[in-house]
């Protein structure tokens, strides 16, 4: 059985738009028997300012993030894409002598299957869903499986894919907003996919993504709703 | 912000070009998907490493390789140019021509050529340059660049085709594809037999042998590098490889990866002049190395990986934001990924600030790269030379204050916490759990309106993580 300390690294967006993630993550966590440990001086990885070119303010950012989560054993995050900007990107916001420590951080998917090694996490989840591979996740971490067989567990789900799976959602942080319509563009077709597999609900490991499918999903009044992978396996 | 092409909006508008872009680039994925899938290739991951360090080999030692090359080609019998610009390429192939008394040039597909718009400078002395790839011909009839590094009519309907073909050749109007190649067919032959110079490229500059190798389907190439009396070859220096025994391995990578194919059509080993043993080729076979700026791109450790690009046109296939905007909206011949990387090197970051930021970021170009370049670390690269650009040149603007302000709040949890909270309760909040569909005056700036023009903004929660968590904890 699983044991030990966790912390959590619940991510800002998580914190201000979607706090009912970070519960249910803590909250599955705890049902697997961890301590749950929320660093409150936690705030964001920096990626926004990374991927737009200010790699100055990313790593004054990084620094905090570091300072806040030194001496933690483990490292969960609900996102693929800020989990990916701390554990491959940091690396590149520091010289070869400044270089910070590998911390270990953990994608909480991967966290489940890889390090607790459960993939049945006693939820229950009555519906057809369809799971929506986040970029960052997908190409950076190489998580595909691992979702999929947590989320084959859950009773009373039933996991359709959509021919899309791989596709970029349009999201892309600063992206959506200085290429407004390629990024909405871009979630259409991926909503199409979606739409096509008639599941009521798309999952995903990344808020992010999920903030840009929903935003369109409720412009267009659209029957699906987005639930991230924590909220399905802190089902019951 | 950006001053992105209004082409964007133009192209994401036309659902009939939205349609052509995404049928073409689809079928081109799903060949590519099933060439190389485990079962028929299991080495294919292994390949690609492998490739990738040929390249950087061959690109650590450029030097040598070239000069290896010359050699080889010069014991041919053939002869090597070196070529700093697209003028001195032009001034070569004029003079060439003037002392020839050449009139016609039929040419073969060649991005390096439509780099340096070779056409434009030798029809202004003129000599007469044909395109003789289907593809290319008709974008030549119709005035307009490639819209894809591989397939250059990608986004043209057999209907346009036919308009164009009356228009410009006076043939009835036909819509019927292979009627369309026939057409091509009989007035290129014509030009093949009369031209007095042909043009290729090259797909790869074989050093230990001193040989120029070009794939094709349509046997153009072939007839351009063997028809007429003269043959140059024009190429840029970055496509060297070492040896003809690491040619099976590209060429498995780039047939694959360009259109699914385990080998093209034709695939030519052309080295020197005919022999006088020989029936076939041409009297004299000129090399030409293009530099154009390519030193510039070796020169910098960081990013010189964009030179081991081998222009299979994978990345822009995979590429979703390609899909969307096509080749037309990027500012060069190269489009997609690969556009966004080697362009602003060229031309210099400030030229197109706004191109590498054309990116979600999603990593597809990179997987699917037979060569493995790191697109998306290249494009982040990019963008912060483009940000200490601005900033140097005073133009970074509110985006950098933003910026700052971000970085300033994001290592003060409390004041961040606060922030988030006022935000909450002065911000927009619909009724019912419902998003955003539109904000006040006072949130009304232009990230929020850009976002909003797209789709809705979720409400901040009416509590942060960090307040239930200490209601949780009680």
């Amino acid at each position: 059985m699983p044991s030990g300390r966790v912390s959590i690294f619940v991510t800002c967006i998580v914190d201000q738009l979607f706090p009912q993630v970070g519960l249910a993550m803590a909250s599955v966590l705890e049902r697997l028997g961890y301590r749950v440990d929320f660093p409150e001086a936690q705030t964001c990885c920096g990626q926004p300012a990374f991927n737009s070119g200010y790699r100055d303010e990313a790593r004054a950012v990084a620094l905090h993030f570091l300072k806040v989560f030194r001496d933690c054993e483990y490292i969960v995050v609900p996102s693929g894409s800020c989990t990916s900007m701390i554990a491959h990107h940091y690396a590149e916001l520091f010289s070869e002598q400044a270089k910070p420590p590998a911390l270990p951080v953990w994608e909480f998917s991967r966290f489940l299957t890889e390090v607790a090694g459960v993939e049945d996490v006693g939820a229950r989840f009555d519906g057809v869903v369809t799971y929506h591979d986040s970029c960052h996740a997908l190409r950076e971490l190489h998580v595909k499986d691992g979702p999929r067989r947590l989320l084959a567990q859950v009773k009373g789900l039933t996991l359709r894919e959509m021919d899309a799976a791989e596709e970029c959602c349009g999201f892309g942080g600063t992206f959506s907003v200085k290429f407004p319509e390629v990024s909405g563009a871009m979630a259409r077709t991926k909503i199409d996919s979606i739409q096509r597999t008639e599941a009521g609900t798309v999952v995903s490991i990344d808020s992010s993504c999920l903030m840009q499918l929903q935003g369109v999903i409720s412009r267009a009044g659209l029957p699906i709703r987005t639930m991230h992978l924590a909220e399905v396996l802190a089902s019951r | 912000m950006t001053s992105a092409p209004i082409k964007i909006k133009e192209t994401i508008a036309d659902p009939r070009l939205q349609q052509a872009i995404y049928t073409a680039t689809g079928r081109l994925m799903s060949h590519r998907a099933q060439a190389i899938q485990p079962a028929l290739m299991p080495e294919y991951q292994e390949l690609r490493t492998r490739a990738h360090e040929i390249k950087r080999h061959t690109i650590e030692n450029l030097d040598y390789y070239l000069e290896l090359l010359e050699s080889k080609v010069t014991a041919h019998g053939g002869k090597v140019i070196f070529c700093r610009d697209a003028a001195e390429v032009a001034d070569f192939v004029l003079g060439l021509a003037k002392e020839r008394g050449a009139k016609l040039i039929v040419k073969s597909k060649s991005m390096t050529t439509e780099e340096i718009g070779l056409n434009e400078r030798v029809e202004r002395h003129q000599l007469e340059a044909v395109e003789t790839d289907l593809g290319e011909y008709i974008l030549q009839l119709a005035h307009q660049r490639p819209y894809h590094i591989v397939a250059p009519a990608l986004h043209m309907t057999r209907y346009e085709v036919a308009d164009i073909f009356t228009e410009k050749l006076g043939v009835k109007n036909e819509v019927v594809i292979e009627n369309q190649t026939k057409i091509a067919r009989s007035v290129l032959r014509e030009k093949f037999l009369a031209a007095d110079i042909g043009i290729t490229g090259a797909n790869f500059l074989v050093a230990d042998s001193g040989a120029v190798l070009v794939v094709e389907n349509e046997g153009n190439a072939r007839l351009s590098s063997s028809a007429p009396k003269i043959h140059i070859a024009i190429a840029g220096i970055e496509k060297l490889i070492p040896r003809a025994q690491d040619l099976p391995l590209f060429l498995k990578l780039l047939g694959r990866s360009a259109t699914g194919q385990a080998m093209t059509v034709y695939t030519s080993f052309l080295s020197g002049p005919r022999r006088s043993d020989e029936i076939d080729g041409p009297d004299e076979f000129y090399v030409v190395l293009l530099d154009n700026g390519r030193t510039k791109l070796l020169a910098n450790a960081d990013k010189r990986e964009s030179l081991y690009c081998i222009r299979c046109g994978a990345c822009l296939n995979h590429c979703p934001v390609y899909r969307k905007i096509g080749g037309h909206s990027y500012p060069w011949i190269y489009s997609g990924p690969i556009g966004k990387i080697i362009t602003p090197q060229f031309h210099g970051v400030m030229q197109d600030p706004w191109l590498p930021f054309a990116s979600s970021l999603c990593g597809a170009c990179a997987e699917v790269c037979p060569v493995k370049i790191d697109i998306p670390k290249l494009l982040l690269q990019l963008r912060s030379e483009v940000v200490e650009a601005k900033t140097r040149g005073g133009t970074a603007g509110e985006e950098r204050r933003g910026f700052r302000l971000f970085a300033w709040l994001m290592q003060r949890p409390k004041l961040f916490q606060f922030a988030g909270r006022m935000a909450a309760r002065f911000g927009p909040r619909p009724a019912g759990g419902k998003w955003i569909s539109k904000v006040p005056g006072l949130f009304n700036i232009e990230p929020v309106r850009n976002w909003l023009s797209q789709r809705d903004l979720p409400p901040p929660a009416p509590k942060s993580f960090h307040q239930l968590w200490k209601e949780r904890k009680k």
